[in-house]
């Protein structure tokens, strides 16, 4: 554990100012943490403990994992679940391909066209092509109420596309010379040299394709008819919207889910991020991030 | 390489191609190319929409009430940051206040609902002790307050890094040398701290111009219904409505063509701008 190190040349602080920066300090914190707090509660509650308190519990008398057993039978939660993760999983993975080739040729510096195409890829980003036009190209495409419509429009992000190409560029010349003398063409070199000695960026670069994945629900609702909805959007009809649910696996008949399995749902939605957020954090340590975003 | 790239060309720039549709009166039968032509006509339509002013107006001053109300906070959580000495308890915390950034819009509105909203916390606390609850979720005219509180609560965390990363690289043998000087904590704020981080801060300032007619999209979507129009209607939602909702292709992408031209504009000047003034600007 580190613990203090306050240079030999600064004063020792005041009492007030230490009290009042801990206040402050104690104050984020909880207003970060009780919103997560109030709803895994709830989430955790019985329904009549919810219903007694006025709709929320901050924390449950006798917690129970009865709402998690119902959203998981195998109703449109269940099913949405199984979306979002299939969604999340190829397309993270076909991102990082296009991505991870892409960023490599426009790394290169002999890379004939590199120039003018990485100008045409920023431009893109300077001006992007607009909702509506994506909404025409992808249903003239035939991409409508297909999975591939939530990934094919997604699948480049310039941002991350200039993360890996910086990175590329860091890696010293001597090994690509090298190994090229050794006899490794463009692809071996990409395999054997430059991906292992990227680990953090790509790593980085994976775990944003795949929150963006995760998060994502305005596409499900433009191209996916309801049935084929990810965890997002049915949350956001469901809870958001406080729509009536049809299914009787979440509640009876067209009236609002019950709290506690509407908090469920919440929950639900966003443990995946809480379980990648201690990678991501990982790798903000080693300054793949703020070097990115200084660039 | 192939395959990114054939991403740009079909999905990026087909797209763009597809903006022609400004330019006609789309028919969804005819095609792209079938509809007939109608020159501006689109655009003379939407410069007399007062419900698009309306939504231009609405983007800009919610643009600018995130600028005063919003930015000033992670650069103040910043400094708190950057001032504590004791490095387990401020990494605690950065780890903390980043993670609302990762959280989907979708979760951030359902639990402010959870926490604000008529049946929630704030208003059973306010109920058990006696005192008014609050209208805050569905309520027009808090909505605008709501809107930033949800920002700040989202992103603060995440817009303190790129501050504390101009904070980090203040040489320490200057507060150093301040301090034997005899300067004051408060002293050495004002004279070494504030000019350090003066750069990110003009060009962020900057930046903030370029985008003035972006306000999450997202976040105004999710709540539009819930507070109507006047309240919520931005220029992304207003294309959404139009277009996707009212099947109007040819004035929604005319709308949509008019915000991604000016704000292209905005962000070419913003950065002219920052060059202008001796700053790094965004790109060369």
């Amino acid at each position: 554990m580190s613990a203090s190190v306050r240079p030999g040349w600064m004063e020792k602080p005041k009492p007030v100012t230490q009290s009042a920066k801990a206040v402050a300090l104690v104050t984020v914190v909880a207003l970060v943490c009780v919103p997560f707090l109030v709803v895994v509660s709830t989430s955790l509650a019985s329904q009549r403990e919810v219903v007694a308190n006025g709709g929320w519990v901050l924390w449950p008398q006798h917690p129970t994992l009865r709402a998690y057993h119902d959203i998981l039978q195998g109703g449109i939660v269940t099913h949405a679940l199984g979306v979002s993760l299939g969604v999340t999983l190829v397309g993270t993975l076909l991102s990082l391909l296009c991505t991870v080739t892409l960023a490599y040729a426009l790394a290169r510096p002999r890379v004939a066209g590199g120039r003018p195409v990485l100008l045409l890829i920023l431009f893109t980003f300077l001006f992007p092509p607009g909702m509506i036009p994506s909404f025409l190209l992808v249903k003239n495409l035939g991409l409508l109420n297909s999975y591939s419509s939530l990934i094919l429009p997604l699948l480049v992000n310039v941002f991350n596309l200039i993360v890996l190409r910086g990175f590329f560029q860091g890696i010293p010349e001597e090994l690509y010379e090298a190994a090229r003398l050794d006899g490794a063409g463009d692809l071996r070199v990409l395999w054997s040299i430059v991906l292992p000695l990227s680990k953090a960026a790509l790593a980085v670069v994976g775990l944003f394709y795949a929150v963006s994945y995760w998060n994502s629900w305005f596409y499900a609702s433009l191209y996916l008819n309801s049935d084929h909805w990810p965890l997002q959007q049915v949350l956001r009809t469901y809870v958001v919207a406080g729509t009536g649910l049809t299914d009787t696996t979440l509640g009876d008949g067209a009236v609002n889910a019950p709290q506690t399995i509407q908090m469920a749902v919440v929950v639900l939605a966003t443990v995946p991020i809480l379980l990648a957020y201690p990678f991501l954090q990982k790798y903000f340590t080693k300054g793949v991030l703020t070097g990115a975003i200084k660039s | 390489m192939v395959p990114g790239l054939a991403y740009f060309l079909v999905f990026q720039y087909g797209a763009l191609i597809v903006n022609v549709v400004a330019f006609k009166d789309y028919v969804p039968f005819a095609g792209l190319w079938g509809s007939p032509w109608t020159g501006l006509g689109n655009f003379q339509q939407l410069f007399q929409d007062s419900a698009f002013w309306h939504a231009a107006f609405n983007t800009a001053w919610i643009a600018l009430l995130q600028l005063v109300f919003y930015f000033p906070v992670p650069l103040a959580l910043a400094l708190l940051l950057h001032s504590l000495t004791w490095s387990t308890v401020r990494r605690f915390v950065q780890s903390v206040v980043y993670l609302p950034h990762f959280i989907s819009w979708v979760i951030v509105v359902a639990m402010f609902q959870q926490v604000l909203g008529g049946t929630g916390m704030l208003n059973g606390y306010l109920g058990d002790a006696g005192l008014h609850t609050v209208d805050i979720i569905g309520n027009p005219d808090a909505f605008k307050p709501l809107l930033i509180a949800q920002v700040i609560w989202k992103d603060t965390g995440w817009g303190t890094i790129i501050f504390l990363a101009a904070l980090s690289q203040v040489d320490e043998q200057q507060y150093e040398a301040a301090a034997i000087d005899g300067a004051g904590p408060w002293r050495r704020f004002w004279h070494v701290t504030l000019p350090a981080i003066r750069p990110v801060v003009v060009l962020l300032l900057i930046m903030r111009l370029g985008d003035i007619l972006s306000v999450g999209f997202e976040q105004m979507l999710l709540q539009r219904d819930a507070v109507g129009p006047q309240a919520a209607e931005v220029i992304d939602t207003f294309v959404y409505y139009k277009g996707i909702v009212g099947g109007d292709y040819g004035l929604a992408v005319a709308a949509g063509l008019f915000k991604g031209v000016v704000g292209a504009v905005l962000v070419y000047t913003a950065n002219k701008i920052a060059h202008r003034l001796g700053e790094q600007g965004v790109y060369r």
